[in-house]
């Protein structure tokens, strides 16, 4: 029962730390190295748990409460961490059994297709065109995604937590 | 319970079930996208919700302000020293001109009270400190330390000691989010300070720079120019430094000319902001510009013939009516 608290806990826990990291302002040149926080740490736990933990439901309330944070429009990070958790969900099964590189290849592809929806939500919204830099964040996340991964499992395993 | 929710996640195929709630769940955040895009909602669940909001903004803005405190602490000595003789360097210098304006500022505080103009030169200004926050990349706004409690109000400008910074969009209880020159959707009557040309700059959609889209083909604008807020449309008020003039080129459509310029305010990095507090008068409508009428030159002659029109009726007047033919040159050759 308590292990099981202190589970939840650590879930909880790294997702408001994933919520707070996208707040946190970098230096001017590296802020379009800046990877989606909030994706990765939902993703690492849409493999790790499954849909025991990490529902629609859950991608839909934690991309609100960024939205909020974040101050842009009320809805768009919902509408993009469900459509990746959708995904991430449906594919969990082949997705967990890949090897590290192709398990990345599959979060890059994840996070472009990401990129993609908020250009499509930004047109709508009738914003201007980004940047080239604003492409670079996915392959950053990509590239950090196997450290992620390690780590967060390294840390669940040492902890003895569910 | 475990087992039922392994059954209904097959290995390769999803359930309908599922697919059901995502277009739910998408659904639901599109008619929340359109419904903040038409009604600016999230700022009212902003207000609102700020008392949480707010601490999460701090302990964002903690590590970069951990920076800066440490970049302090491990500060050469060497270094500080030098900034420190800088600094004190500036003070002096600051001060001198400081002094002088205070006398410039007197004399023409004595020369408009001579005018009979009440308006006034000190400004109403109130300190606020940027909080570090990084709202969304690609948005040109700031957050600021002081909010409604404050006194701070919708509309009020902000700028730093080298120009205007740009006009608070929203308030909450103890924040205010700021709107800067350079975002795209922000406009700013400004004046040629060397010519006297009023137009608009607009912030721009690419980098930080504003750009001045509709100079007409004829004006003379040069880079280097410096423009100067020209206080139409009565937001902000006139004579506080905007840009300066980088380069014009002719426009895509070929008939006017576009300018680019930089802003003179330090966007990025400026700590320290000061917001102007509204002058007493601009509650009515803003007070015509003075150079709104026709040129100086052009003013007489309508007004001569005006004034002299009348006075030429009593005078072709009164000879006829009543006076003696002896009276009219005595008064002709006084009404000139």
């Amino acid at each position: 029962m308590n292990k099981q608290r202190v589970g939840l806990l650590w879930f909880s826990g790294s997702l408001a730390f994933a919520l707070l990291s996208m707040l946190v302002p970098l230096p001017g040149a590296l802020q379009p190295f800046k990877p989606y926080w909030p994706a990765l740490f939902l993703l690492y736990w849409a493999l790790e748990a499954g849909d025991q933990r990490v529902s629609l439901g859950l991608a839909f309330c934690i991309g609100l409460c960024a939205d909020l944070l974040d101050g842009v429009l009320l809805g768009e990070q919902a509408m993009r961490l469900c459509a990746l958790v959708f995904i991430a969900l449906r594919f969990r099964s082949r997705l967990r059994f890949f090897p590290m590189w192709q398990q990345t290849l599959a979060v890059l592809a994840l996070l472009l297709n990401d990129r993609v929806v908020l250009l499509i939500v930004r047109a709508f919204a009738g914003e201007s065109f980004p940047p080239a830099t604003w492409w670079i964040s996915p392959f950053v996340g990509a590239a950090l995604w196997p450290f992620l991964f390690l780590l967060m499992d390294d840390l669940r395993l040492r902890l003895r937590l569910q | 319970m475990a087992l039922a929710r392994e059954d209904s996640s097959p290995l390769f195929a999803g359930t309908v079930a599922g697919t059901l709630r995502l277009i739910l769940y998408l659904a639901f955040a599109m008619v929340l996208m359109v419904l903040d895009h038409r009604n600016g909602w999230m700022w009212r669940i902003r207000y609102t919700t700020s008392a949480v909001v707010e601490p999460v903004y701090r302990l964002a803005g903690m590590p970069a302000a951990g920076m800066r405190n440490l970049s302090v602490a491990f500060a050469d000595r060497q270094l500080l020293t030098e900034q420190n003789q800088r600094l004190r360097e500036d003070l002096l210098l600051a001060n001198a001109k400081l002094n002088r304006m205070a006398s410039v500022a007197e004399q023409n505080e004595r020369l408009k009270e001579l005018l009979a103009t009440q308006h006034s030169l000190e400004l109403n200004v109130q300190l606020a400190r940027v909080i570090d926050v990084d709202l969304g990349s690609y948005r040109h706004r700031m957050l600021v330390n002081v909010g409604e409690r404050d006194g701070v109000k919708k509309g009020q400008v902000v700028i730093d000691a080298h120009g205007v910074i740009g006009q608070v969009v929203e308030v909450m209880p103890r924040t205010s989010l700021v709107m800067l020159v350079t975002d795209p959707d922000h406009a700013i009557p400004v004046v040629v300070e060397r010519t006297g040309l009023r137009t608009v700059a607009y912030g721009s959609r690419d980098g930080d720079l504003l750009s001045l889209p509709n100079i007409s083909m004829a004006a003379d604008v040069r880079p280097g120019d410096k423009l100067l807020t020209s206080g139409l449309g009565g937001r902000f008020p006139p004579g506080f430094p905007v840009g300066e003039i980088r380069g014009v080129e002719p426009g895509a459509s070929g008939m006017f000319l576009e300018g680019r310029a930089r802003p003179t305010a330090d966007l990025d990095r400026s700590e320290d902001v000061l917001i102007l507090h509204d002058q007493a008068e601009p509650a009515g409508p803003p007070e015509p510009a003075t150079q709104a009428g026709p040129p100086a030159d052009l003013a007489p002659a309508p007004a001569a013939t005006a004034a002299t029109l009348p006075r030429v009726a009593p005078i072709s007047a009164t000879p006829a009516s009543a006076t003696p033919a002896s009276a009219t040159p005595a008064s002709a050759s006084t009404a000139p």
